[in-house]
């Protein structure tokens, strides 16, 4: 990628992320969004994180197919549980590297 | 220990208001630490140098898109894709800054821009208990975004440079992005209709990845699921 492109990129990226995150603490206003789209944006978070880390779990391959016994899979169980344990991010992240790290000799 | 619910608040001293900031916001530089460094280690390995990782970490802040706009970079996507879907990964942060805004009303404009800026999922999270639990400050929870802002700049940088001696598969760090995937998402699991638009959004990603190419299942599986969220939740199937 051209180096140009890719400032065009980040700067594109990064305006597109500050907008959302500076437009309400901006207009300040105490007008509402409609019930229906605070809902939806509410949804959000959580179907796009689930979104993007499924398909990683239990797909793989050019073009991709299912595959329920992926390490990514079998470690996702143990991360899940410790994350649902411990609420900790930092924590999460580094017992997920340390068992896939295992699940790589093992497996 | 500072006692937070002195009266003379706005009479804190500078230093003051640092460390009450540090002292709520250090869990998230913390936690930072090993996904920026996972971070700087994928987007080395991606073909970036350590400026360009830390222009995007400075430019965009936002740790999930950042993830996958290397991933898709690697994938050889458009610069156009890589900001739609930035766009609406990051969508979320309105939601966060509309429940932020009110607790806002003492800090000017140019603050709050520089607020905006540092607005994530982990200082919206933390700053919003804050604000609701005691008379937490602008000026604190400025401190809490722009500490964690500094972590995440710093520890993708030396990500970058570590990266070289790292060799690949190391240590699992192939995995912190699904780990933080699944943490983030486990944070999000609010109450049963999260879980059901959870469970939805990842049958149809799974279901759509394997249908069509590319990354677009992403986008459609969210829009789709979320749609059918609020369907459940307005047709009273589920509550939140």
């Amino acid at each position: 990628m051209l180096k140009s492109e890719y400032i065009l990129l980040v700067l594109g990226m990064g305006l597109v992320t500050y907008i959302p995150r500076w437009l309400p603490i901006f207009s300040l206003s105490q007008r509402k969004l409609p019930q229906w789209f605070a809902e939806w944006l509410d949804l959000i978070p959580v179907a796009i994180l689930s979104a993007l880390v499924f398909p990683e779990l239990v797909t793989g391959g050019s073009p991709r197919f299912l595959d329920l016994l992926r390490p990514q899979f079998v470690v996702a169980v143990p991360t899940f549980l410790f994350a649902l344990k411990t609420r900790s991010l930092g924590g999460t992240v580094v017992t997920g590297m340390l068992l896939f790290w295992l699940a790589g000799k093992l497996m | 220990m500072v006692n937070t619910s002195e009266p003379a608040r706005q009479q804190l001293a500078a230093t003051s208001i640092f460390k009450e900031g540090l002292k709520a916001g250090w869990p998230i530089c913390l936690g930072y630490l090993p996904i920026g460094l996972a971070f700087g280690v994928l987007a080395q390995k991606a073909g970036l140098n350590a400026f360009e990782i830390g222009l995007m970490s400075l430019l965009v802040f936002a740790g999930s898109s950042q993830f996958i706009a290397v991933s898709m970079l690697s994938g050889g996507a458009s610069v156009l894709s890589i900001v739609l879907t930035t766009f609406v990964i990051n969508l979320r942060h309105l939601l966060m800054s509309s429940s932020l805004a009110v607790y806002l009303r003492s800090a000017n404009k140019t603050w709050t821009a520089l607020f905006a800026y540092g607005v994530t999922d982990e200082s919206f999270a933390v700053n919003l208990t804050r604000f609701r639990d005691s008379n937490w400050d602008w000026r604190q929870a400025l401190v809490v975004n722009h500490s964690a802002n500094v972590a995440w700049i710093a520890s993708s940088v030396v990500g970058a440079y570590s990266g070289q001696f790292i060799p690949a598969g190391a240590f699992g760090i192939d995995y912190a992005l699904i780990a933080m995937f699944l943490c983030l998402l486990v944070f999000q699991l609010r109450g049963r209709l999260y879980a059901v638009t959870a469970i939805v959004a990842g049958s149809l990603a799974v279901l759509l990845a394997l249908l069509i190419p590319g990354n677009s299942y992403i986008v459609l599986a969210s829009v789709l699921a979320a749609t059918i969220g609020v369907i459940f939740r307005r047709k009273d199937i589920l509550n939140a």
